[in-house]
């Protein structure tokens, strides 16, 4: 059965954490030691893993025969359906893991709710994503209050990594038709429920880490509806070439 | 044509025995818990697996070696389902399975921790070190050589190991 709003719903599911999961990776090779650089590659790999679970399900759902990869190697920018905070540039390791809680947070919460879906392989991939996330979370959140109670260099960075991120978690929380039809089916959670648990966390984590919570009055949207800032474009390219050079092929 | 008796489950499960994790050679799938099920008919075989985390790379290795196994024994054609639900936890591992863990220098999950969503608890279980039997470690890293296990150090005997985390 084809479902227009199920499938994006999991392109919104999927593309955040392909995103961010491409953008994570990276890390990899370059993390500022060791143990940290593999730690990002795991998170990474758990993300992009969430990625090809949902996006797979998202091409059942929508019956046109499109499995992940397809969804992930040939569409543009304008049909990914990704939050601008994930597709930003990775900045300095502070940018990267301020980023990993502010994303990590809602993603535990979102897959928490959707471990309820009527759908059940939905429910069956949030379950599993539930554990995954929850130590991306921890992982993050120590992170942040190193770097925040840390040393004047650090605790600047991690300050202008929450400044210059704040501003793209207001779309996370924004409920369009889709999400309250999913919503109302069942399928998934309606984002905007997820707000307020969401902030409760955020802001202990940064209270703890001597982080200011910045105060702005606008917050940047646009990717649910395949509105994208000019970094995603760049980050597909790359991500897509090889499967683009050379279609089908399998190693 | 003789017909040879379908094979039981714990029959086929006895074959798959064979197949080890390519990342922690000393379990195999059965004993991990990978393998969910398996049934034999006269259409051949199918095996129900899930995977231990999202994006585990082994599991396209292990379902080919799967396939290999049963191939051997000639049950006909093998169909392999991937399942998520219930999700994969260590809680299925087998007491005798995490002793093997332990003997090859992995320390074994240890119980599940409660779903408390407070990101700054730090987890109150120690874990031992699997080389002198240490209770005094630390853990360096919740992430380690794969996404299944974390990276931690005895004071004790100065030596890092891997434990195979709780999830």
């Amino acid at each position: 059965m084809s479902d227009p709003a199920s499938f994006s719903y999991l392109t919104r599911l999927g593309d955040d954490r392909l995103v961010l999961g491409h953008r994570v990776s990276e890390w990899c090779g370059h993390g500022p030691i060791l143990e940290e650089d593999i730690a990002l590659a795991n998170v990474a790999l758990d993300m992009i893993g969430e990625a090809t679970l949902l996006l797979k399900l998202a091409g059942q759902l929508e019956g046109k025969g499109r499995n992940e990869d397809a969804l992930a190697y040939f569409r543009e920018a304008i049909d990914y359906r990704n939050a601008l905070l994930v597709e930003l540039p990775i900045g300095d390791f502070a940018f990267t893991i301020v980023r990993q809680l502010l994303f990590s947070v809602f993603s535990l919460l979102q897959m928490e709710a959707l471990q309820r879906s009527t759908n059940a392989d939905l429910a069956g991939i949030a379950a599993k994503a539930v554990k995954e996330a929850r130590y991306h979370v921890r992982h993050a959140a120590q992170w942040v209050v190193t770097l925040g109670d840390g040393t004047d260099e650090s605790h600047a960075r991690a300050q202008r990594a929450v400044d210059e991120l704040w501003r793209y978690t207001g779309e996370l929380f924004l409920a369009d038709a889709i999400d309250h039809a999913v919503a109302e089916s069942g399928f998934g959670v309606d984002p905007s429920r997820l707000a307020e648990p969401w902030r409760v966390q955020v802001e202990e984590v940064l209270h703890r880490a001597t982080l200011a919570i910045p105060t702005v009055a606008y917050m940047q949207r646009g990717g649910r509806d395949g509105r994208h800032t000019e970094h995603l474009g760049h980050m597909l390219a790359e991500m897509q070439i090889v499967a683009r050079s050379y279609p089908g092929a399998t190693w | 044509m003789v017909r040879r008796a379908l094979p039981s489950r714990e029959e086929l499960l006895e074959i798959l025995d064979a197949v080890k994790d390519p990342e922690v050679p000393v379990l195999s799938v059965v004993e991990l818990g990978i393998v969910r099920d398996a049934v034999a008919s006269d259409a051949g075989v199918v095996v129900t697996i899930t995977p231990t985390y999202s994006g585990c790379p082994a599991m396209q290795e292990i379902e080919t070696e799967i396939r290999r196994a049963l191939a051997a024994e000639a049950l006909g054609p093998v169909e392999i389902h991937t399942t998520y639900s219930p999700a994969w936890t260590t809680d299925w591992i087998t007491a005798a399975a995490k002793e093997k863990l332990e003997a090859y220098g992995i320390a074994p999950p240890g119980l599940v921790e409660s779903s408390e969503l407070i990101p700054l608890r730090r987890r109150a279980a120690t874990v031992r070190c699997p080389y002198c039997k240490s209770q005094d470690t630390e853990q360096k890293s919740v992430f380690g050589s794969t996404a299944c296990k974390s990276i931690w150090f005895c004071n004790q005997c100065r030596q890092p190991f891997e434990e195979f985390k709780a999830i």
